[in-house]
């Protein structure tokens, strides 16, 4: 073989492997969107969904008992206190509960905070419906407020029969920077 | 090409080059071959003073040397600086010195990209490092990364330190030279071969670094992802990471795992080659079961790919998750076991003979196991539950990674050194090498499983006083085995500076290869008409 034609052929595998290399960095990227794709279908990681519910539950299961705990978070940025008015509550399949939640911010500024939610079992992520609820939007927290924010849920009949307890956690971060520093738009969550 | 035939046109005034520029502007796969191999060996000896650190401190409980801070930089820089520096960059120094050789073909295929890949990794490891020599020695107590070297987000995201940018700076370099260094070594195999080496008569170190190549360069162009995402999140406002922003924190171990654990395979199939090349030779027979060796490397590479959340089992994760990785992750066992009883076979009824090359080989074999078995026991998951990060895990990547990866680089250097240099290693500082690293490394790391199921937990810089006895011999093996490692930079020295007995073209009478059929030391430029392999 001579030299030109070995030449065309190192630099055509050469070409393909870096196509390969290319792709493969985009790959990396590609992983996010499917990871929340999957974890939207699993629960993998147990978020809940982001915008309400529309359909109201069609029946609700009175034999069925579940326990709902709430738990909450400061997260970083965040020294007031934030906490919900019950900790736990008894609920049947389909029946529609109002849950206040209450956050202060003693510090002498406004604050933007965005909540997170976390559900325990992720399992159970997608059975969680909320008509409401104060992590949809982003939360100004003004100088020395305490405020009131409500979340409204119900657990979808088809919660599968072995979950008897769920445990909802909300963290709350302060995102005034992030806001402030981008845009204004205060609904923006970023996925 | 051109480079390596330009050289054959004035093969009389041009033959070595010397001085700096040799070096420097070198294209020559044996050069390269031996920029990389001093190179690794350099890391290796820095990333084992950061673990003398990290041993000093954990000699006895309570706080001795250094303050915590500066201890998970030392845990954090120890092990980024082993697998980037030390072992991978070693085991491409011996394909640039091997496969040419064993293939049949004067060069790498692509010398100028060669040069390219190797001289980037001074500059990225002196970026990393210099990060340590700041927080050492700089004012104003700067933190060099001291997230571990898994760099979990947001540990280093939103936690990390200003240095944390100069270690991704550094990843993305050495991934550019990891992924040019893969493709080299894919394209010389595919292109290079001197005519009648089909391949499957390839030995099985071309074989399993080619494996390796292309695991490469599937994954490094992950971690480069991985890494660039950790920069927008930390400076560009993306939140891929960042709760706050609805990013996730556990997407970060998914992204990393999916390069991680092809990674481990990347840093342990050329040591398999190199022990399929070294036992048939001083067991005087042929490989037990060559095909089936081709096969199960290629298997364990699939399987890498499915198994990365053996790794984040205690994330939370649903029941048919956790079983799928736990069964995936057995499954490999199987043809990592089919390797190691094709080694046993192909010493049974051998005419062995115990070289120094010969022992490490057969203490890899054996050493390895121990540490894939304590893999094994890692894989079930509700086990893995109480195993987590503790030092159980530290004992078993160190079994795999030193006495497998490493001990199989010091098995090559005294298989090779007569081939390289043209002198024989020193017995006397060999023996001294192996018996030394053979106790201590057991000493090292044999107790690790003990203090790990007792539940001390690992980049910690102090621990319950329970542990103290086990941690005192453990700290006494590590200085011992790091000790023990100026023999083997003694025999190199010997061999590099010509000291001692002359080694023969065939040096090993049971040797089989064509890096066996040219002179010792090799020649600058071999095979410039190709062999034919029959």
């Amino acid at each position: 073989m001579s030299n030109d034609d070995l030449q065309a052929r190192n630099a055509r595998t050469l070409k393909k492997l870096l196509i390969w290399a290319v792709a493969m960095f985009g790959f990396a990227f590609a992983m996010v969107p499917f990871y929340n794709v999957i974890c939207d279908i699993t629960g993998l990681n147990g978020k809940t969904s982001n915008t309400a519910a529309t359909q109201s539950p069609e029946t609700v299961v009175e034999d069925r008992v579940v326990t709902v705990e709430f738990i909450t978070q400061n997260g970083a940025g965040v020294n007031g206190s934030f906490y919900a008015k019950t900790h736990r509550v008894r609920v049947h399949p389909g029946e529609i509960t109002l849950v206040n939640f209450y956050a202060s911010n003693p510090k002498d500024h406004d604050i933007i905070t965005q909540s997170i939610p976390s559900i325990t079992p992720g399992q159970a992520a997608r059975y969680l419906h909320k008509t409401q609820c104060f992590c949809f939007d982003q939360q100004t927290l003004t100088a020395g407020e305490m405020k009131e924010m409500p979340m409204i849920f119900y657990l979808d009949p088809e919660l599968p029969k072995h979950i008897t307890t769920l445990t909802l956690s909300y963290t709350m971060f302060d995102v005034t920077e992030r806001v402030t520093g981008t845009d204004n738009k205060s609904d923006t969550v970023v996925r | 090409m051109s480079t390596v035939a330009a050289a054959h046109d004035d093969h009389d005034h041009h033959h070595a080059p010397t001085g700096l520029k040799r070096w420097l502007f070198s294209t020559n796969h044996k050069d390269i071959g031996t920029l990389y191999l001093w190179f690794s060996f350099a890391m290796f000896l820095a990333g084992g003073f950061m673990a003398m650190i990290i041993r000093a401190e954990l000699i006895e409980p309570g706080m001795q040397f250094v303050d915590p801070e500066f201890f998970n930089q030392m845990t954090t820089v120890h092990g980024l600086t082993m697998v980037f520096g030390a072992v991978m960059p070693g085991f491409v120094g011996l394909a640039n010195w091997l496969i040419p050789l064993m293939i049949g073909a004067p060069d790498m295929a692509l010398p100028r990209m060669n040069n390219w890949s190797f001289w980037i990794l001074p500059f990225a490891f002196t970026i990393l490092l210099s990060s340590v020599l700041l927080s050492a020695f700089g004012h104003g107590n700067p933190s060099a990364p001291n997230f571990g070297w898994t760099f979990y987000a947001p540990l280093s995201t939103k936690y990390g330190p200003a240095s944390t940018d100069l270690f991704i700076l550094s990843v993305h370099m050495m991934g550019i030279s990891s992924i040019m260094g893969a493709i080299n070594v894919i394209v010389t195999v595919f292109n290079l071969r001197a005519p009648g080496m089909t391949l499957m008569k390839m030995p099985l170190f071309v074989w399993t670094w080619l494996i390796t190549a292309f695991l490469l360069i599937a994954v490094m162009p992950v971690l480069a992802g991985a890494v660039t995402m950790m920069l927008t999140d930390r400076h560009f406002g993306t939140s891929f990471f960042d709760a706050a922003g609805g990013g996730d924190p556990v997407l970060f171990q998914h992204v990393f795992w999916f390069f991680g654990h092809p990674e481990v395979y990347i840093m342990i199939l050329p040591a398999f080659g190199i022990v399929s090349a070294i036992i048939p030779t001083f067991a005087r027979k042929q490989l037990f079961g060559y095909a089936s060796m081709v096969y199960a490397t290629a298997s364990i590479a699939l399987l890498s790919f499915v198994v990365w959340a053996h790794h984040m089992f205690t994330v939370g994760m649903p029941l048919a998750g956790t079983l799928f990785f736990m069964y995936m992750t057995m499954l490999i066992s199987v043809p990592t076991g089919v390797k190691v009883f094709n080694w046993v076979a192909t010493m049974w009824r051998g005419s062995m003979t115990f070289e120094l090359p010969m022992k490490w080989a057969i203490t890899f074999v054996i050493l390895f196991t121990c540490g894939g078995l304590s893999g094994l026991m890692l894989a079930i998951t509700p086990v893995d539950f109480q195993y987590h990060d503790t030092y159980f895990v530290v004992a078993h990547f160190h079994y795999v990674l030193v006495s497998g990866a490493v001990f199989t680089m010091f098995a090559a250097a005294y298989y090779w050194l007569p081939k390289w240099s043209g002198m024989m290693p020193n017995k006397v500082l060999g023996e001294l090498h192996f018996w030394n690293s053979l106790i201590s490394v057991n000493l090292l790391f044999f107790p690790m499983h003990f203090v790990g199921l007792a539940g001390m937990p690992r980049r910690y810089a102090d621990y319950a006083l329970q542990f103290a006895d086990y941690n005192f011999w453990i700290s006494i093996g590590g200085f011992w085995f790091g000790l023990s490692q100026l023999f083997f930079l003694a025999v190199c020295l010997q061999c590099a500076l010509k000291k001692g007995e002359k080694a023969e073209a065939k040096p090993w009478d049971g040797a089989e290869g064509l890096e066996w059929e040219v002179p010792s030391p090799a020649p600058f430029h071999t095979f410039d008409t190709p062999p034919v392999v029959k």
